[in-house]
């Protein structure tokens, strides 16, 4: 009984990525970041599963799509500690954690309304830093303003 | 001097101590004697797309006894901004017709913009809420020349020290020449706990207060400001704490022989006028050493001085 639970969990893909250990909160924001909701391929979305490494858990499995960087930097933002698995003819071609980059161009809108960014026709950049917390903060390279990561709005 | 040469101004944090102190050595130069005519068949452009009394009059100044041109415009009403002209495009126009592009901006970030699009050399003369590095420098030269050292000051920052851009900038200039911090502001508007990180990761101290007279007799700089209307949120926060600090002369009795009194103007009723006669003010000369301190940053960009 308990197998067949778990296989109606997730269903296998031939070919395509999972995300894997998505933070249950932060399932539905990967989901929309990715623009999933227009994609033409099959998709698969689970929260509130169970996990050992987190207790509740998201998952999305996407069929016939692989990310490019600055698609999987978006990820890392939004679900630091996911895992991405790309799935070749059933097989697990790659597995590992996202990682965050030093810096993001392009990917997220600064938070300051005051910022030339939000003005003019310019291309947003930001360092990747870490606050004395640990806490991961994007610094807006133009404005030099800070915003923790829930302030994060993706372009 | 080279590594200046042509090299942008931004923030403060873009040149190092001793090109701090390099730029304030040339700017004595220029104390001693500030019509050198260096800067015949130069042309410097002046942007400022919001009005400014002090920081554009004392560059235009600085620019002419130098013996150079200026072009420009003194508000965003007089250019093509109006017909709504990009940014980059005003700064690329503007660069075929001068040697280096002095910028005033109300948007944030501005000025580093400007710099990585720009062919010529830019100073930032005030990005919104965000940098304003002369005017740090010229506060370093003002205490370096009342005190004799930048080195081991004890500095009074006074009023407005959450929004205030100049104390974050003196904050970090200082913190490079072991300075101690005495801060004095209305509990909501203490400084930032990222610009009191960059007081302790390097290694110095600060105290905080919210009774001015308790600094008066530590302090051989105190910093007022004004606190600022047109950055409060809120115009209820504004009404509470408008009023918090008002030096007057008499609460100077106490001070030190070597204290002066600073302020990056303009005031409004923070420092009472009986204290503009006590010679421990020293607010108007001040804003005169803006003029050294553009001059040399001028020169030094253009490569003009070593």
């Amino acid at each position: 009984m308990k197998n067949k639970v778990t296989e109606l969990q997730v269903s296998a893909i031939s070919n395509g990525t999972v995300i894997d250990h998505i933070s249950s909160e932060n399932t539905f924001r990967v989901f929309q970041i990715l623009n999933l909701e227009r994609s033409k391929d099959q998709v698969y979305v689970g929260t509130n599963l169970d996990s050992k490494k987190l207790g509740k858990k998201g998952i999305i499995k996407i069929s016939g799509r692989f990310f490019k960087p600055d698609e999987i930097s978006k990820i890392a933002l939004a679900a630091p500690q996911a895992t991405l698995i790309e799935i070749r003819d059933y097989e697990i071609t790659k597995k590992e954690k996202v990682v965050l980059p030093d810096s993001v161009e392009k990917v997220v809108k600064c938070y300051n309304p005051k910022c030339i960014t939000n003005h003019q026709d310019i291309p947003t950049k930001f360092n990747i830093i870490k606050d004395h917390h640990g806490r991961t903060k994007l610094a807006c390279h133009y404005c030099e303003k800070t915003m923790a990561q829930e302030d994060i709005i993706f372009v | 001097m080279s590594q200046l040469k042509n090299r942008s101004l931004v923030s403060i944090t873009d040149y190092s101590k001793d090109e701090i102190l390099k730029v304030l050595e040339i700017a004595a130069d220029f104390e001693r004697d500030p019509r050198q005519p260096i800067l015949q068949s130069h042309v410097v452009a002046s942007l400022f797309f919001e009005p400014s009394t002090r920081t554009r009059l004392s560059f235009e100044s600085a620019v002419q006894y130098l013996g150079g041109s200026i072009v420009g415009f003194a508000s965003s009403d007089s250019s093509s901004v109006q017909k709504g002209e990009s940014l980059k495009d005003t700064i690329l126009t503007v660069s075929n017709y001068s040697d280096l592009i002095v910028m005033r901006n109300p948007l944030d970030g501005s000025a580093r913009y400007a710099s990585e699009v720009s062919p010529v050399p830019v100073i930032n003369a005030g990005d919104g809420a965000n940098q304003h590095p002369t005017q740090c420098l010229l506060d370093l030269y003002s205490i370096q020349k009342t005190q004799g050292t930048l080195d081991n000051i004890h500095i009074a920052m006074v009023g407005d020290l959450k929004y205030g851009r100049t104390v974050h900038s003196l904050v970090q200039a200082m913190s490079l020449f072991n300075a101690t911090f005495h801060l004095v502001s209305p509990e909501s508007l203490k400084l930032p706990s990222a610009v009191k990180r960059w007081i302790k990761e390097a290694g110095l101290e600060y105290y905080q207060y919210t009774d001015l007279n308790e600094v008066i007799p530590l302090a051989d700089i105190i910093y007022m400001t004004r606190i600022q209307r047109e950055r409060f949120p809120d115009p209820l926060e504004y009404e509470a704490v408008k009023n918090a600090y008002i030096l007057e002369n008499s609460m100077l009795s106490n001070s030190k022989d070597n204290m002066k009194v600073l302020h990056p103007l303009p005031r409004v009723n923070e420092i009472s006028t009986d204290v503009d006669d006590n010679p421990k003010a020293y607010y108007f000369q001040q804003a005169q050493n803006g003029v050294y301190v553009r001059q040399a940053l001028i020169a030094a960009i253009l490569g003009l001085k070593q």
